[in-house]
Protein backbone atom coordinates (compact mmCIF):
# COMPACT_ATOMS: atom_id res chain seq x y z
CA UNK A 1 0.00 0.00 0.00
CA UNK A 2 1.53 2.90 -1.02
CA UNK A 3 1.50 6.11 1.83
CA UNK A 4 -1.83 7.53 0.93
CA UNK A 5 -4.45 8.55 3.25
CA UNK A 6 -7.55 10.97 2.40
CA UNK A 7 -7.35 14.15 5.02
CA UNK A 8 -10.26 14.93 6.75
CA UNK A 9 -11.66 16.80 4.11
CA UNK A 10 -12.17 15.46 0.79
CA UNK A 11 -13.43 17.16 -1.84
CA UNK A 12 -14.48 15.81 -5.18
CA UNK A 13 -14.67 17.89 -8.11
CA UNK A 14 -14.45 16.99 -11.86
CA UNK A 15 -16.33 16.83 -15.86
CA UNK A 16 -19.73 16.57 -15.28
CA UNK A 17 -21.21 13.11 -15.83
CA UNK A 18 -17.59 11.75 -14.32
CA UNK A 19 -19.06 9.80 -11.67
CA UNK A 20 -18.18 12.33 -8.90
CA UNK A 21 -21.89 11.74 -7.14
CA UNK A 22 -21.53 7.85 -7.34
CA UNK A 23 -17.82 8.06 -5.96
CA UNK A 24 -18.67 10.33 -3.13
CA UNK A 25 -21.57 8.07 -1.79
CA UNK A 26 -19.81 5.17 -1.93
CA UNK A 27 -16.94 6.40 -0.02
CA UNK A 28 -19.21 8.39 2.32
CA UNK A 29 -20.49 5.30 3.15
CA UNK A 30 -17.14 3.41 3.27
CA UNK A 31 -15.53 6.22 5.83
CA UNK A 32 -18.97 5.90 8.29
CA UNK A 33 -18.01 2.27 8.30
CA UNK A 34 -14.88 3.17 10.67
CA UNK A 35 -15.60 7.07 11.97
CA UNK A 36 -18.24 7.85 14.06
CA UNK A 37 -18.75 12.00 12.83
CA UNK A 38 -18.77 11.62 8.85
CA UNK A 39 -20.68 14.13 6.93
CA UNK A 40 -21.53 14.17 3.14
CA UNK A 41 -22.21 18.25 1.79
CA UNK A 42 -23.96 18.35 -1.25
CA UNK A 43 -22.45 21.37 -3.09
CA UNK A 44 -23.67 20.67 -6.25
CA UNK A 45 -26.37 23.36 -7.17
CA UNK A 46 -25.66 22.75 -11.18
CA UNK A 47 -27.32 19.27 -11.66
CA UNK A 48 -31.37 18.85 -11.51
CA UNK A 49 -31.17 15.40 -11.19
CA UNK A 50 -29.60 12.61 -9.83
CA UNK A 51 -27.65 14.77 -6.55
CA UNK A 52 -26.48 13.02 -3.66
CA UNK A 53 -29.12 13.85 -1.71
CA UNK A 54 -31.51 11.80 -3.18
CA UNK A 55 -29.91 9.48 -1.47
CA UNK A 56 -30.07 11.24 2.09
CA UNK A 57 -32.22 8.54 3.92
CA UNK A 58 -29.44 5.80 3.34
CA UNK A 59 -26.74 7.87 3.95
CA UNK A 60 -28.34 9.30 7.41
CA UNK A 61 -29.25 5.86 7.30
CA UNK A 62 -25.59 4.92 8.42
CA UNK A 63 -24.93 7.69 10.59
CA UNK A 64 -23.80 9.82 7.56
CA UNK A 65 -25.03 13.86 8.20
CA UNK A 66 -26.27 15.60 4.72
CA UNK A 67 -25.78 19.24 4.25
CA UNK A 68 -26.80 21.09 0.88
CA UNK A 69 -28.76 23.35 -0.70
CA UNK A 70 -32.04 22.20 0.45
CA UNK A 71 -34.77 22.96 2.94
CA UNK A 72 -35.99 20.70 5.40
CA UNK A 73 -37.35 17.35 2.94
CA UNK A 74 -37.05 20.02 -0.37
CA UNK A 75 -34.55 18.40 -2.77
CA UNK A 76 -36.39 18.81 -6.31
CA UNK A 77 -35.32 22.84 -6.22
CA UNK A 78 -32.78 24.40 -8.57
CA UNK A 79 -32.07 26.81 -5.93
CA UNK A 80 -28.29 28.02 -6.77
CA UNK A 81 -27.84 28.67 -2.69
CA UNK A 82 -26.70 26.24 0.22
CA UNK A 83 -28.12 26.24 4.07
CA UNK A 84 -26.05 27.69 6.57
CA UNK A 85 -25.56 24.57 8.63
CA UNK A 86 -23.28 23.09 5.43
CA UNK A 87 -20.72 24.99 7.57
CA UNK A 88 -21.26 23.14 10.89
CA UNK A 89 -19.40 20.07 9.15
CA UNK A 90 -16.24 21.88 8.64
CA UNK A 91 -16.20 23.89 11.31
CA UNK A 92 -16.03 20.03 13.64
CA UNK A 93 -12.32 18.84 13.72
CA UNK A 94 -13.65 15.23 14.66
CA UNK A 95 -15.82 14.65 11.68
CA UNK A 96 -14.97 13.81 8.43
CA UNK A 97 -16.28 15.61 5.61
CA UNK A 98 -16.47 14.44 2.27
CA UNK A 99 -17.59 17.38 -0.28
CA UNK A 100 -19.69 16.84 -3.32
CA UNK A 101 -19.09 19.48 -5.45
CA UNK A 102 -20.82 20.50 -8.99
CA UNK A 103 -19.64 19.57 -12.78
CA UNK A 104 -16.74 21.33 -14.45
CA UNK A 105 -15.38 24.76 -13.50
CA UNK A 106 -18.55 26.42 -13.23
CA UNK A 107 -19.68 23.94 -10.30
CA UNK A 108 -16.32 24.12 -8.51
CA UNK A 109 -16.72 27.72 -8.35
CA UNK A 110 -19.15 27.23 -4.89
CA UNK A 111 -16.29 25.77 -3.46
CA UNK A 112 -15.09 29.31 -3.22
CA UNK A 113 -17.33 30.17 0.09
CA UNK A 114 -15.31 27.40 2.10
CA UNK A 115 -11.68 28.37 0.92
CA UNK A 116 -10.93 29.27 4.90
CA UNK A 117 -11.82 25.38 5.47
CA UNK A 118 -9.12 24.32 3.21
CA UNK A 119 -5.91 24.97 4.46
CA UNK A 120 -2.87 23.57 2.24
CA UNK A 121 -2.28 20.10 3.90
CA UNK A 122 -4.98 19.89 5.47
CA UNK A 123 -7.46 18.75 2.98
CA UNK A 124 -7.95 16.57 -0.22
CA UNK A 125 -9.06 17.87 -3.51
CA UNK A 126 -9.70 14.62 -6.04
CA UNK A 127 -10.04 14.94 -9.18
CA UNK A 128 -12.24 12.21 -10.76
CA UNK A 129 -11.36 11.15 -14.08
CA UNK A 130 -13.57 8.83 -16.72
CA UNK A 131 -11.43 8.17 -19.75
CA UNK A 132 -14.94 6.75 -21.65
CA UNK A 133 -16.32 10.57 -21.36
CA UNK A 134 -15.35 11.96 -25.18
CA UNK A 135 -14.52 15.37 -23.07
CA UNK A 136 -11.45 13.97 -20.85
CA UNK A 137 -10.61 10.92 -23.52
CA UNK A 138 -7.07 12.62 -23.68
CA UNK A 139 -4.44 13.61 -21.26
CA UNK A 140 -4.76 17.08 -22.86
CA UNK A 141 -8.10 17.09 -22.40
CA UNK A 142 -8.37 15.88 -18.68
CA UNK A 143 -5.45 18.46 -17.54
CA UNK A 144 -7.19 21.63 -19.19
CA UNK A 145 -10.30 20.52 -17.13
CA UNK A 146 -8.51 20.04 -13.91
CA UNK A 147 -6.35 23.75 -14.50
CA UNK A 148 -9.90 25.30 -15.29
CA UNK A 149 -11.35 23.72 -12.04
CA UNK A 150 -8.07 24.80 -10.07
CA UNK A 151 -8.62 28.55 -11.61
CA UNK A 152 -12.41 28.61 -10.11
CA UNK A 153 -11.77 26.65 -7.34
CA UNK A 154 -8.70 28.64 -6.32
CA UNK A 155 -7.39 25.19 -4.84
CA UNK A 156 -4.58 22.63 -5.81
CA UNK A 157 -5.77 19.49 -6.54
CA UNK A 158 -4.37 16.81 -4.68
CA UNK A 159 -4.59 13.96 -6.18
CA UNK A 160 -6.92 11.89 -8.81
CA UNK A 161 -9.75 8.91 -8.86
CA UNK A 162 -9.66 6.70 -11.75
CA UNK A 163 -13.54 5.94 -12.09
CA UNK A 164 -13.08 4.65 -16.20
CA UNK A 165 -16.49 3.42 -16.56
CA UNK A 166 -19.45 2.49 -18.77
CA UNK A 167 -21.62 2.13 -16.32
CA UNK A 168 -23.39 -1.80 -16.39
CA UNK A 169 -21.07 -2.18 -19.09
CA UNK A 170 -18.05 -1.49 -17.25
CA UNK A 171 -15.22 -4.18 -17.50
CA UNK A 172 -11.42 -5.14 -15.75
CA UNK A 173 -10.08 -3.57 -19.03
CA UNK A 174 -12.02 -0.24 -18.57
CA UNK A 175 -10.61 0.21 -15.41
CA UNK A 176 -7.10 -0.53 -16.22
CA UNK A 177 -7.40 1.68 -19.19
CA UNK A 178 -8.45 4.52 -16.56
CA UNK A 179 -5.99 3.52 -14.90
CA UNK A 180 -2.50 3.82 -17.10
CA UNK A 181 -4.37 7.34 -18.57
CA UNK A 182 -4.62 8.44 -15.04
CA UNK A 183 -0.45 7.45 -14.86
CA UNK A 184 -0.11 10.10 -17.36
CA UNK A 185 -1.78 12.81 -15.57
CA UNK A 186 -0.56 11.91 -12.46
CA UNK A 187 2.97 12.10 -13.69
CA UNK A 188 2.37 15.59 -15.39
CA UNK A 189 0.96 16.66 -12.47
CA UNK A 190 3.03 15.06 -9.63
CA UNK A 191 0.02 14.27 -8.04
CA UNK A 192 -1.13 10.33 -6.69
CA UNK A 193 -4.32 8.46 -8.50
CA UNK A 194 -6.05 7.67 -4.60
CA UNK A 195 -8.50 5.43 -6.04
CA UNK A 196 -9.63 3.07 -9.32
CA UNK A 197 -13.19 2.86 -8.54
CA UNK A 198 -14.61 -0.28 -9.95
CA UNK A 199 -18.10 -2.06 -9.92
CA UNK A 200 -18.70 -4.15 -7.10
CA UNK A 201 -18.78 -7.38 -9.12
CA UNK A 202 -15.80 -6.91 -10.56
CA UNK A 203 -13.71 -5.68 -7.12
CA UNK A 204 -12.46 -9.38 -6.88
CA UNK A 205 -11.10 -9.94 -9.98
CA UNK A 206 -9.73 -6.32 -10.02
CA UNK A 207 -8.19 -7.38 -7.20
CA UNK A 208 -6.62 -10.40 -8.15
CA UNK A 209 -5.58 -8.82 -12.03
CA UNK A 210 -3.55 -6.41 -9.44
CA UNK A 211 -1.67 -8.61 -7.40
CA UNK A 212 -0.40 -10.60 -10.82
CA UNK A 213 0.39 -7.35 -12.53
CA UNK A 214 2.39 -5.87 -9.22
CA UNK A 215 -0.18 -2.82 -9.28
CA UNK A 216 -1.84 -1.66 -6.18
CA UNK A 217 -5.16 -0.12 -7.39
CA UNK A 218 -6.33 1.52 -4.37
CA UNK A 219 -9.97 -0.21 -5.38
CA UNK A 220 -12.87 1.57 -4.41
CA UNK A 221 -15.75 -0.82 -5.22
CA UNK A 222 -18.53 1.03 -6.24
CA UNK A 223 -22.32 0.09 -6.01
CA UNK A 224 -24.61 2.46 -8.39
CA UNK A 225 -26.77 3.89 -5.24
CA UNK A 226 -27.74 6.87 -7.37
CA UNK A 227 -28.49 4.85 -10.58
CA UNK A 228 -32.45 2.68 -10.85
CA UNK A 229 -32.14 -0.26 -12.21
CA UNK A 230 -34.54 0.26 -15.07
CA UNK A 231 -32.13 3.05 -16.04
CA UNK A 232 -30.14 0.11 -17.59
CA UNK A 233 -32.94 -1.82 -19.23
CA UNK A 234 -33.08 -2.41 -22.69
CA UNK A 235 -36.11 -0.49 -24.21
CA UNK B 1 -15.58 15.17 -30.37
CA UNK B 2 -13.75 12.87 -32.73
CA UNK B 3 -15.34 9.31 -31.39
CA UNK B 4 -15.80 7.09 -34.75
CA UNK B 5 -19.05 4.87 -35.16
CA UNK B 6 -17.83 1.60 -33.47
CA UNK B 7 -16.14 3.03 -29.72
CA UNK B 8 -18.69 2.94 -26.89
CA UNK B 9 -18.26 6.92 -25.04
CA UNK B 10 -20.49 7.48 -21.70
CA UNK B 11 -22.76 10.34 -22.97
CA UNK B 12 -25.45 12.63 -20.74
CA UNK B 13 -28.90 12.37 -22.89
CA UNK B 14 -28.50 16.40 -23.56
CA UNK B 15 -25.03 16.21 -24.91
CA UNK B 16 -25.73 12.77 -27.15
CA UNK B 17 -29.01 15.00 -28.55
CA UNK B 18 -26.62 17.91 -29.71
CA UNK B 19 -23.83 15.37 -31.18
CA UNK B 20 -26.14 13.04 -33.22
CA UNK B 21 -27.60 16.22 -34.24
CA UNK B 22 -24.55 17.67 -35.68
CA UNK B 23 -23.53 14.42 -37.12
CA UNK B 24 -27.12 14.07 -38.60
CA UNK B 25 -26.73 17.19 -40.21
CA UNK B 26 -27.87 19.91 -38.46
CA UNK B 27 -25.95 23.36 -38.68
CA UNK B 28 -27.97 25.53 -37.50
CA UNK B 29 -29.58 25.59 -33.53
CA UNK B 30 -31.66 28.09 -32.07
CA UNK B 31 -32.33 28.13 -28.25
CA UNK B 32 -33.34 29.68 -24.74
CA UNK B 33 -32.34 28.42 -21.55
CA UNK B 34 -34.63 25.99 -19.74
CA UNK B 35 -33.89 22.62 -17.33
CA UNK B 36 -33.83 19.76 -17.99
CA UNK B 37 -32.40 20.23 -21.76
CA UNK B 38 -29.77 22.73 -20.74
CA UNK B 39 -26.54 21.03 -21.22
CA UNK B 40 -27.84 20.69 -24.87
CA UNK B 41 -27.89 24.55 -25.36
CA UNK B 42 -24.71 24.19 -23.65
CA UNK B 43 -23.37 21.83 -26.03
CA UNK B 44 -24.41 23.16 -29.38
CA UNK B 45 -23.02 26.81 -28.30
CA UNK B 46 -19.78 25.32 -27.55
CA UNK B 47 -19.53 22.70 -30.62
CA UNK B 48 -21.48 24.28 -33.86
CA UNK B 49 -19.50 26.94 -34.80
CA UNK B 50 -16.18 24.35 -34.38
CA UNK B 51 -18.14 22.28 -37.22
CA UNK B 52 -18.98 25.21 -39.80
CA UNK B 53 -22.61 25.97 -37.90
CA UNK B 54 -24.21 28.60 -36.20
CA UNK B 55 -25.54 28.73 -32.92
CA UNK B 56 -27.78 31.69 -31.59
CA UNK B 57 -29.18 32.49 -28.30
CA UNK B 58 -32.46 33.85 -28.40
CA UNK B 59 -34.21 36.54 -26.45
CA UNK B 60 -36.76 34.23 -25.79
CA UNK B 61 -38.65 30.65 -27.18
CA UNK B 62 -41.09 32.97 -29.33
CA UNK B 63 -37.94 34.42 -30.96
CA UNK B 64 -36.46 30.84 -30.94
CA UNK B 65 -39.26 29.55 -33.02
CA UNK B 66 -38.95 32.50 -35.46
CA UNK B 67 -35.62 32.30 -36.25
CA UNK B 68 -35.79 29.02 -36.73
CA UNK B 69 -38.55 29.64 -39.04
CA UNK B 70 -36.45 31.78 -41.05
CA UNK B 71 -33.49 29.51 -41.03
CA UNK B 72 -35.70 26.88 -42.74
CA UNK B 73 -37.26 29.13 -45.13
CA UNK B 74 -33.39 29.91 -46.23
CA UNK B 75 -32.78 26.17 -46.78
CA UNK B 76 -30.81 25.61 -43.26
CA UNK B 77 -31.46 22.31 -41.13
CA UNK B 78 -32.14 23.73 -38.08
CA UNK B 79 -32.68 22.73 -34.48
CA UNK B 80 -34.34 23.76 -31.62
CA UNK B 81 -34.82 22.09 -27.77
CA UNK B 82 -36.67 23.79 -25.11
CA UNK B 83 -38.40 22.27 -22.49
CA UNK B 84 -42.16 21.68 -21.81
CA UNK B 85 -43.35 25.70 -21.20
CA UNK B 86 -40.95 26.40 -23.21
CA UNK B 87 -42.31 24.46 -26.23
CA UNK B 88 -45.29 25.73 -25.54
CA UNK B 89 -44.87 29.28 -26.01
CA UNK B 90 -43.35 27.84 -29.75
CA UNK B 91 -46.93 26.29 -30.80
CA UNK B 92 -47.50 29.55 -32.86
CA UNK B 93 -44.53 29.05 -34.63
CA UNK B 94 -45.22 25.39 -35.04
CA UNK B 95 -48.34 26.29 -36.73
CA UNK B 96 -46.88 28.77 -39.23
CA UNK B 97 -44.23 26.27 -40.16
CA UNK B 98 -46.50 23.82 -40.92
CA UNK B 99 -48.38 25.87 -43.02
CA UNK B 100 -45.48 27.19 -44.73
CA UNK B 101 -44.35 23.48 -45.68
CA UNK B 102 -40.50 23.69 -44.18
CA UNK B 103 -38.46 21.33 -41.87
CA UNK B 104 -36.93 22.11 -38.53
CA UNK B 105 -36.25 19.69 -35.68
CA UNK B 106 -38.02 20.09 -32.35
CA UNK B 107 -36.57 18.06 -29.12
CA UNK B 108 -38.97 18.75 -25.68
CA UNK B 109 -36.78 17.36 -23.38
CA UNK B 110 -40.56 17.06 -21.09
CA UNK B 111 -40.72 18.14 -17.45
CA UNK B 112 -44.13 18.41 -15.09
CA UNK B 113 -47.00 20.68 -15.70
CA UNK B 114 -49.13 22.20 -15.88
CA UNK B 115 -47.56 26.17 -15.81
CA UNK B 116 -43.83 26.35 -14.91
CA UNK B 117 -45.18 23.27 -12.86
CA UNK B 118 -41.44 21.46 -11.80
CA UNK B 119 -38.03 20.14 -13.18
CA UNK B 120 -38.52 17.07 -13.06
CA UNK B 121 -39.77 14.36 -15.38
CA UNK B 122 -43.05 14.27 -17.18
CA UNK B 123 -45.01 13.16 -19.92
CA UNK B 124 -48.13 15.22 -19.75
CA UNK B 125 -47.16 16.59 -23.02
CA UNK B 126 -48.25 14.36 -24.97
CA UNK B 127 -51.13 16.08 -26.49
CA UNK B 128 -49.21 18.92 -26.93
CA UNK B 129 -47.08 17.34 -29.04
CA UNK B 130 -49.55 14.79 -30.79
CA UNK B 131 -52.90 17.08 -30.73
CA UNK B 132 -50.80 20.52 -32.33
CA UNK B 133 -50.95 23.26 -29.52
CA UNK B 134 -51.12 25.84 -32.35
CA UNK B 135 -54.26 27.03 -34.41
CA UNK B 136 -55.37 25.10 -37.54
CA UNK B 137 -55.43 21.74 -39.23
CA UNK B 138 -52.20 20.46 -38.94
CA UNK B 139 -49.61 17.44 -37.53
CA UNK B 140 -46.17 17.03 -36.31
CA UNK B 141 -44.66 13.23 -36.75
CA UNK B 142 -43.64 13.04 -32.88
CA UNK B 143 -41.74 10.18 -31.61
CA UNK B 144 -40.57 9.25 -28.53
CA UNK B 145 -37.20 7.37 -27.73
CA UNK B 146 -36.97 5.32 -24.42
CA UNK B 147 -33.40 5.22 -24.15
CA UNK B 148 -30.12 7.46 -25.28
CA UNK B 149 -29.00 5.51 -28.00
CA UNK B 150 -32.52 5.36 -29.64
CA UNK B 151 -32.46 9.13 -29.20
CA UNK B 152 -29.46 9.46 -31.13
CA UNK B 153 -30.88 6.92 -33.40
CA UNK B 154 -33.34 9.29 -34.13
CA UNK B 155 -31.98 12.57 -34.24
CA UNK B 156 -29.74 11.21 -36.71
CA UNK B 157 -32.44 10.82 -39.02
CA UNK B 158 -34.76 13.32 -38.59
CA UNK B 159 -33.11 16.09 -40.33
CA UNK B 160 -33.36 14.67 -43.78
CA UNK B 161 -36.66 13.32 -42.66
CA UNK B 162 -38.05 16.65 -42.02
CA UNK B 163 -36.72 17.83 -45.43
CA UNK B 164 -38.29 15.16 -46.78
CA UNK B 165 -41.44 15.43 -45.33
CA UNK B 166 -40.98 19.54 -45.43
CA UNK B 167 -42.52 19.57 -42.05
CA UNK B 168 -41.02 19.71 -38.70
CA UNK B 169 -40.25 16.74 -36.92
CA UNK B 170 -40.67 16.34 -32.84
CA UNK B 171 -38.73 14.28 -30.47
CA UNK B 172 -40.46 13.67 -27.15
CA UNK B 173 -37.46 12.73 -24.62
CA UNK B 174 -38.30 12.92 -21.00
CA UNK B 175 -36.27 14.77 -18.10
CA UNK B 176 -35.11 11.51 -17.32
CA UNK B 177 -33.42 11.07 -20.80
CA UNK B 178 -32.09 14.46 -20.99
CA UNK B 179 -30.46 14.07 -17.46
CA UNK B 180 -29.52 10.12 -17.35
CA UNK B 181 -25.68 8.66 -18.78
CA UNK B 182 -25.53 5.79 -21.34
CA UNK B 183 -22.93 4.26 -22.88
CA UNK B 184 -23.76 4.25 -26.80
CA UNK B 185 -21.95 4.34 -29.50
CA UNK B 186 -22.31 7.22 -32.08
CA UNK B 187 -23.02 7.07 -35.97
CA UNK B 188 -20.65 8.97 -38.89
CA UNK B 189 -21.24 12.21 -39.10
CA UNK B 190 -23.33 12.92 -42.45
CA UNK B 191 -22.08 15.46 -44.84
CA UNK B 192 -24.11 18.93 -43.99
CA UNK B 193 -25.96 20.36 -47.10
CA UNK B 194 -23.70 23.43 -48.97
CA UNK B 195 -25.36 26.33 -49.04
CA UNK B 196 -24.24 26.34 -52.78
CA UNK B 197 -26.97 23.28 -53.43
CA UNK B 198 -29.99 24.64 -51.49
CA UNK B 199 -31.40 26.03 -54.59
CA UNK B 200 -31.15 22.94 -56.71
CA UNK B 201 -31.86 20.48 -53.60
CA UNK B 202 -34.51 22.80 -52.02
CA UNK B 203 -36.09 24.58 -54.93
CA UNK B 204 -38.99 26.40 -52.57
CA UNK B 205 -35.90 27.85 -50.31
CA UNK B 206 -35.70 31.54 -49.92
CA UNK B 207 -32.42 31.55 -51.60
CA UNK B 208 -32.46 33.83 -54.71
CA UNK B 209 -33.79 33.66 -58.11
CA UNK B 210 -29.96 32.04 -58.76
CA UNK B 211 -30.74 30.36 -62.15
CA UNK B 212 -34.44 29.41 -61.17
CA UNK B 213 -36.22 31.58 -63.34
CA UNK B 214 -38.86 32.46 -60.35
CA UNK B 215 -38.94 33.63 -57.17
CA UNK B 216 -39.73 31.26 -53.95
CA UNK B 217 -42.46 32.57 -51.75
CA UNK B 218 -42.68 30.96 -48.55
CA UNK B 219 -46.11 31.95 -46.24
CA UNK B 220 -48.85 31.14 -44.37
CA UNK B 221 -51.39 33.79 -45.06
CA UNK B 222 -54.25 32.28 -47.61
CA UNK B 223 -56.62 34.85 -47.25
CA UNK B 224 -58.87 33.21 -50.35
CA UNK B 225 -60.74 30.61 -48.45
CA UNK B 226 -60.50 28.49 -51.48
CA UNK B 227 -56.78 28.77 -51.76
CA UNK B 228 -56.71 27.79 -48.05
CA UNK B 229 -59.00 25.01 -48.61
CA UNK B 230 -56.70 23.59 -51.66
CA UNK B 231 -53.55 24.21 -49.16
CA UNK B 232 -55.04 22.61 -46.30
CA UNK B 233 -56.31 19.26 -48.35
CA UNK B 234 -52.93 19.35 -49.63
CA UNK B 235 -51.08 19.38 -46.41
CA UNK B 236 -53.95 16.32 -45.07
CA UNK B 237 -52.44 14.22 -48.31
CA UNK B 238 -49.47 14.60 -46.78
CA UNK B 239 -50.09 13.73 -43.78
CA UNK B 240 -52.14 10.74 -44.67
CA UNK B 241 -48.94 9.49 -46.85
CA UNK B 242 -47.11 10.06 -43.18
CA UNK B 243 -49.51 8.07 -41.27
CA UNK B 244 -48.37 4.53 -43.82
CA UNK B 245 -44.97 5.80 -43.45
CA UNK B 246 -43.59 6.83 -40.31
CA UNK B 247 -45.29 4.03 -37.72
CA UNK B 248 -42.84 2.95 -35.22
CA UNK B 249 -43.27 1.29 -32.50
CA UNK B 250 -42.04 -2.01 -30.11
CA UNK B 251 -43.81 -4.68 -29.22
CA UNK B 252 -43.58 -7.66 -26.84
CA UNK B 253 -45.11 -11.31 -26.07
CA UNK B 254 -48.90 -10.18 -27.14
CA UNK B 255 -49.69 -13.71 -28.07
CA UNK B 256 -51.14 -15.72 -24.67
CA UNK B 257 -50.96 -12.35 -23.02
CA UNK B 258 -53.40 -11.87 -19.93
CA UNK B 259 -51.97 -8.48 -19.30
CA UNK B 260 -50.57 -5.80 -21.74
CA UNK B 261 -48.91 -2.64 -21.10
CA UNK B 262 -48.80 -0.22 -23.47
CA UNK B 263 -46.34 2.60 -22.23
CA UNK B 264 -43.27 4.77 -24.14
CA UNK B 265 -40.29 6.88 -23.15
CA UNK B 266 -39.02 6.11 -19.85
CA UNK B 267 -41.77 4.60 -19.03
CA UNK B 268 -41.72 1.60 -20.68
CA UNK B 269 -38.04 0.80 -19.31
CA UNK B 270 -39.44 0.51 -16.02
CA UNK B 271 -42.51 -1.70 -17.62
CA UNK B 272 -39.98 -3.81 -18.87
CA UNK B 273 -39.25 -4.94 -15.23
CA UNK B 274 -42.63 -5.23 -14.65
CA UNK B 275 -43.34 -7.69 -17.40
CA UNK B 276 -40.70 -9.37 -16.03
CA UNK B 277 -42.25 -9.49 -12.62
CA UNK B 278 -45.37 -11.12 -13.87
CA UNK B 279 -43.42 -14.09 -15.57
CA UNK B 280 -41.81 -14.70 -12.16
CA UNK B 281 -45.65 -14.86 -10.63
CA UNK B 282 -46.64 -17.33 -13.64
CA UNK B 283 -48.89 -14.56 -15.51
CA UNK B 284 -48.26 -13.50 -19.20
CA UNK B 285 -47.52 -10.35 -19.69
CA UNK B 286 -46.98 -8.34 -23.05
CA UNK B 287 -45.92 -5.18 -24.33
CA UNK B 288 -46.36 -1.97 -26.70
CA UNK B 289 -44.42 0.87 -27.04
CA UNK B 290 -45.52 3.38 -29.79
CA UNK B 291 -41.97 5.15 -30.45
CA UNK B 292 -43.97 7.24 -33.39
CA UNK B 293 -46.59 8.73 -31.33
CA UNK B 294 -48.15 10.52 -34.13
CA UNK B 295 -48.85 8.55 -36.14
CA UNK B 296 -49.65 6.53 -33.23
CA UNK B 297 -48.96 2.36 -33.77
CA UNK B 298 -52.78 1.66 -33.88
CA UNK B 299 -51.74 -1.60 -36.38
CA UNK B 300 -49.63 -2.73 -32.95
CA UNK B 301 -53.08 -3.10 -31.10
CA UNK B 302 -54.18 -5.10 -34.16
CA UNK B 303 -51.49 -8.38 -32.68
CA UNK B 304 -53.22 -8.70 -29.19
CA UNK B 305 -54.45 -11.74 -27.95
CA UNK B 306 -58.15 -12.38 -27.70
CA UNK B 307 -56.87 -13.84 -24.32
CA UNK B 308 -55.43 -10.64 -23.19
CA UNK B 309 -58.24 -9.27 -19.89
CA UNK B 310 -56.98 -6.24 -19.21
CA UNK B 311 -54.82 -3.15 -21.09
CA UNK B 312 -52.32 -1.43 -19.51
CA UNK B 313 -51.65 2.52 -20.11
CA UNK B 314 -48.83 3.54 -17.68
CA UNK B 315 -47.63 7.22 -18.04
CA UNK B 316 -46.25 10.21 -16.51
CA UNK B 317 -49.80 12.15 -17.03
CA UNK B 318 -53.20 12.19 -16.12
CA UNK B 319 -53.93 9.26 -19.26
CA UNK B 320 -53.11 11.42 -22.10
CA UNK B 321 -52.08 8.74 -24.39
CA UNK B 322 -54.96 6.19 -23.13
CA UNK B 323 -57.28 7.58 -25.35
CA UNK B 324 -55.59 6.81 -28.63
CA UNK B 325 -55.00 3.14 -26.79
CA UNK B 326 -58.56 2.86 -26.43
CA UNK B 327 -58.82 4.48 -29.75
CA UNK B 328 -57.00 1.92 -31.22
CA UNK B 329 -58.57 -1.20 -29.34
CA UNK B 330 -61.91 -0.08 -30.41
CA UNK B 331 -63.67 -1.34 -27.15
CA UNK B 332 -62.23 -4.97 -27.93
CA UNK B 333 -60.19 -4.91 -24.13
CA UNK B 334 -60.89 -2.67 -20.92
CA UNK B 335 -58.05 -0.16 -20.90
CA UNK B 336 -57.16 1.19 -17.28
CA UNK B 337 -54.61 3.77 -16.24
CA UNK B 338 -51.64 3.32 -14.23
CA UNK B 339 -49.78 6.69 -13.28
CA UNK B 340 -48.23 9.20 -11.58
CA UNK B 341 -47.72 12.95 -12.16
CA UNK B 342 -45.83 15.96 -10.39
CA UNK B 343 -42.54 14.83 -11.62
CA UNK B 344 -42.90 11.30 -9.29
CA UNK B 345 -41.51 8.23 -11.09
CA UNK B 346 -43.07 4.86 -10.46
CA UNK B 347 -40.73 2.31 -9.42
CA UNK B 348 -41.25 -0.90 -11.27
CA UNK B 349 -43.03 -2.81 -8.21
CA UNK B 350 -45.65 0.27 -7.70
CA UNK B 351 -46.90 -0.56 -11.36
CA UNK B 352 -46.33 -4.16 -10.70
CA UNK B 353 -48.80 -4.27 -7.81
CA UNK B 354 -51.22 -1.55 -9.45
CA UNK B 355 -51.67 -3.48 -12.12
CA UNK B 356 -52.19 -6.87 -10.08
CA UNK B 357 -54.43 -5.22 -8.23
CA UNK B 358 -56.17 -4.14 -11.56
CA UNK B 359 -56.44 -7.70 -13.65
CA UNK B 360 -57.72 -9.58 -10.36
CA UNK B 361 -61.16 -7.31 -11.14
CA UNK B 362 -61.02 -8.74 -14.51
CA UNK B 363 -59.84 -12.54 -13.47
Amino acid sequence: MRPIEEKRIVAVVGHFGSGKTEFCVNFALERAKHHKNTALVDLDIANPYFRSRERRDLLEGAGIKVYGSFYKREIAAELPALTADARSAFEDDETLVTVDVGGDASGAMIVVQFYRYFTAGEYDLLCVVNKNRPETATVEKAIRYIDEIELKAGLKTTGLINNTHLLRETTIGDVEKGYHFCQEISAKLDIPIHFSCCPVPLAEDLRRRGEETGIDYRIMPVALYMRETWLDRKP
Amino acid sequence: METMISERVLLKGNEAFGEAAIRGGCRYYVGYPITPQNELTEYMARELSKRGGAFVQAESEVAAINMAYGVAAAGGNVFISSSSPGIALMQEGLSFICSAELPVVVLNVTRGGPGIGSIQPGQADYNQATRGGGNGDYHIPVFAPASIQESIDILYEAFAMADHWRNPVMILADGVIGQMMEPVSLPEPKEPMAEKDIPLRKPWAISGTGFKDHRSVVKSLRLQPQDLEVHVHHLFEKYDQAEKELVRYDAHDLEDAEIVFVSFGTTARIVSEVVEMFADEGIKAGSIRPISLWPFPEEAFQKISPKTKVVISAELNMGQMMKDVKAAVSGRFPVRLVNRVGGIIPTSLEIFEKSRAILGEYK
